[in-house]
């Protein structure tokens, strides 16, 4: 079907071919021939957001708790530069996305014209892919592989930059299936051989775990099904990485809970302990694995990754599995089934045993007070009152992300929205903002912090435009608590701009952006205030005061070992210049 | 207190592994902005580029050919290739130096400038490293040499005496030995 259109036209027939229901956008100059066509359509719901970040943000709460990709809308210039956090986000977290950005005309670029930017320039290190349109008849083309490539391989952002005489010159449009990339076909299945050397490997473990990761949650939910049944049919212990949270129960009795940096005690000894690791679709990144020197020493490492620049990056891996884990996931499924192997039923008891042991310290434990309300016993609470509805969660960045991946408890896979890599305050908010979009009968809370949820706070209009009814739910500390704990630690409690001054009455606030506004003071007063606050059916900033001084533990401080954790109940102040004086120039 | 200790210690930072220097090919779609990718790719990982070539090889495919010779350990090197595979419009990789003492050339042109003994005797070297005159003047020769890097290297040493002005270089052009192609 090779059909005669304008730019903007065939901007629009591409995204309805590519099955696209919603994109979050902003306009100016630069696309007005594309806001044109949406004008006179119906098929395409435009959601317009408050800031560009905020665009790239929803798309990307879009794209993980669906499992499409988001598609972002902006103008040249500053819209594109405004646009470029969350495409780096994207990147980091390997979350599909394509970003359409106006360019102003052909015959301008690169003579410093009104709202001009290099943008292909701009967001080529922080981008999957990124394309400049000189031609309409290259247009069509260009969308559909944008799409094959933000989705296949390692998801990422894909940047499309559009002149604007591109978008009303007329061209050829071709359809989907017409296009074919020249280059591009990421490895899915994984060597059959490292498949059954990895089953013997695992059969023959004594102290064995699953380390997995968000390449769990990005090859699908039939992954995280199939991983379910391994884990479930060895009777192994399974740990994940923030971005994994979900891909296995968490009311399971083989989760030992999120490992790394605040992961907890048992999961971080048994990976130091170990002797067969099994990492699927994560990436041994610095907040997980700690002293390098000092990871996991005494164990074999089978690494599933379709990301073949993952593989042996930072840690070496024994049996390198390039692939899709769901794919390799079913591979080895099949063959574990069909050997039906003997494990070492003694060995793996003892192993069950020291874990136990570990368990028993119970490293998420904190002082509860009846005067202030914890942080912890908040997340808590949050989750008690919503885990029998359908929810979904993103946070912000800092301590009470941290405290949300210890006490909120996932058992599904996509429900869990959070900015791992490039640790993005401001996140959390634009994002239930897209999980809303595209869960709208859900409840869907941001679990933020008053600093972070600060800089998209413009959002909420957005949420109030729609009738987006998402919850944020601020653990308000009236600190940067993460930036303010780590000054405490390291440097002396010199708390050097980490207070946060006057800060706006968050219900009062709520009320001007047409929104509703809680505040809850006392421990007592928390589970009636949420109810309320689930019950309401428009957007809600909800205020919790909570403890100002808490701390975030366990920890590992920056460059240590796994099996050197700081718990939050037994510190001197000795113990932590010692355990902080090594890492002090780490971040 | 030693670095290893106590730094994220990347094994892509080991001291104890040895520095080697690598000839790597990369075959991509000559779309814009595709060299700038990958330089981008080295400078932003922080990766050495000791010589980087490119150019069409065939029109048709509308396919190019970039060579590199990089140093770095055994899994910087490693790093290096599955990162540039990882590039959208990369073709294919191929280490030379992995497969093989790969035939490696440059093109270089020596500007020298000089009256008398040194005239005769920067004249009578060329003609020992088989180097083209391809200009001259009472004053001033241009040669054209080619041939592995050591030879131009050396070439040029021996000119720096004798008036050397300037040099232009191409940088290494590589291919496998054999009748494979990559
Ligand atoms: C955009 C951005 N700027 C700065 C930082 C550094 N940073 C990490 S956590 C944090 C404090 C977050 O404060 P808040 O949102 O109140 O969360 P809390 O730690 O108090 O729970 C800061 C400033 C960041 N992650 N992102
Ligand atoms: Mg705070």
């Amino acid at each position: 079907m090779a059909r005669a259109m304008t730019g903007a036209e065939i901007v629009l027939q591409a995204l309805a071919d590519q099955g696209v229901e919603h994109i979050f956008g902003y306009p100016g100059g630069a696309v007005l021939p594309i806001y044109d066509e949406i004008f006179k359509q119906n098929g395409i719901k435009h959601f317009l957001v408050r800031h560009e970040q905020g665009a790239t943000h929803a798309a990307e709460g879009y794209a993980r708790s669906s499992g499409k990709v988001g598609v972002v809308l902006v103008t040249s210039g500053p819209g594109a530069t405004n646009a470029v956090t969350g495409l780096a986000d994207a990147l980091m977290d390997s979350i599909p996305l394509v970003c359409i950005t106006g360019q102003v005309g052909t015959a301008l670029i690169g003579s410093d014209a009104f709202q001009e930017c290099d943008t292909v320039g701009i967001t080529r290190p922080c981008t999957k892919h990124n394309y400049l349109v000189k031609d309409v008849n290259d247009l069509a083309r260009i969308l559909h592989e944008a799409f094959y490539v933000a989705q296949n391989g390692r998801p990422g952002p894909v940047v499309i930059d559009i002149p604007k005489d591109v978008q009303f010159a007329k061209g050829t449009y071709i359809g989907p299936n017409k296009v074919v990339h020249k280059t591009y076909r990421p490895q899915v299945k994984g060597s059959p051989q490292a498949i059954r050397d990895a089953v013997d490997l695992i059969a023959g473990a004594k102290k064995p775990i699953f380390y997995t990761g968000g390449g769990v949650i990005n090859s699908g939910p039939a992954a995280s099904k199939l991983l379910r049944e391994f884990v479930d049919t060895t009777g192994f212990p399974i740990t994940s990485t923030l971005m994994g949270l979900g891909a296995y129960p968490a009311s399971s009795k083989q989760w030992l809970g999120m490992l790394g940096m605040h992961g907890t005690y048992e999961a971080n000894m048994a990976m130091h302990d170990c002797d067969v690791m099994i990492c699927v679709g994560a990436r041994f990144d610095d907040r997980i694995t700690g002293r390098l020197n000092a990871f996991s020493p005494n164990s074999k490492k089978i690494h599933i990754d379709i990301d073949p620049s993952s593989i042996s990056k930072t840690v070496r891996a024994d049996i390198p599995i390039i692939g899709d884990c769901g794919y390799v996931l079913e591979e080895m499924l099949r063959v574990w089934r069909s050997r039906a192997p003997q494990i070492d039923k003694k060995a793996i008891k003892a192993w069950w045993t020291s874990i136990e042991g570990w368990r028993s310290r119970d490293c998420l434990r904190y002082k509860m007070r009846d005067d202030v309300i914890m942080p912890q016993y908040a997340i808590q609470r949050l989750y008690e009152l919503t885990k029998n509805r359908d929810t979904y969660i993103t946070t912000e960045v800092g301590q009470h992300q941290m405290w949300a991946a210890q006490f909120y408890r996932f058992d599904e896979p996509n429900h869990w929205m959070t900015s791992g890599g490039l640790g993005t305050m401001g996140y959390g908010l634009p994002a239930a903002v897209g999980v809303q979009v595209a869960h709208p009968e859900s409840l869907v809370i941001d679990i933020a912090g008053e600093s972070s949820v600060m800089m998209t706070m413009q959002e909420m209009s957005t949420a109030a435009q729609y009738g987006l009814p998402i919850k944020i739910f601020i653990l308000n500390n009236e600190y940067m608590g993460m930036v303010r704990q780590w000054q405490e630690l390291l440097h002396g409690g010199r708390y050097s701009h980490s207070y946060a001054e006057a800060l706006p009455d968050f219900v009062k606030l709520a009320e001007a952006y047409h929104c509703v506004g809680f505040r809850a003071e006392k421990p007592d007063e928390l589970d009636d205030m949420i109810i309320e606050m689930i019950n309401s059916p428009k957007p809600v900033l909800f205020d919790c005061r909570v403890s100002k001084l808490a701390n975030c533990f366990p920890m590992i401080p920056s460059g240590e070992a796994h099996n050197n954790m700081l718990f939050g109940d037994e510190l001197a102040n000795e113990d932590i210049e010692l355990a902080f004086s090594k890492g002090k120039a780490l971040v | 207190m030693n670095k290893m200790e106590w730094g994220p210690a990347m094994p892509l930072d080991n001291p104890q592994q040895r520095v080697e220097r690598h000839t790597i090919s990369v075959l991509v779609d000559n779309e814009p902005g595709v060299l700038a990718r990958v330089i981008g790719l080295f400078a932003g990982r922080g990766y050495n580029i000791d010589s980087l070539t490119v150019t069409e090889v065939s029109r048709e495919a509308g396919a190019s050919r970039i060579t590199i010779v990089t140093t770095g350990s055994v899994d910087i090197i490693d790093q290096i290739k599955s990162q540039l595979g990882r590039l959208v419009p990369v073709h294919g990789v191929t280490d030379l130096t992995v497969k093989g003492d790969p035939i490696e050339r440059e093109l270089a042109l020596v500007k020298v400038a000089g009256k008398g003994d040194k005239r005769v005797e920067s004249l009578r070297l060329a003609e020992a490293f088989r180097a083209k005159v391809v200009d001259a003047t009472v004053d001033h020769f241009v040669f054209e040499i080619t041939g592995k890097v050591s030879k131009i290297d050396t070439f040029i040493g021996l000119m720096k005496p004798l008036g050397l002005v300037e040099i232009a270089r191409t940088g290494v052009a590589a291919i496998s030995r054999g009748p494979e192609g990559m």
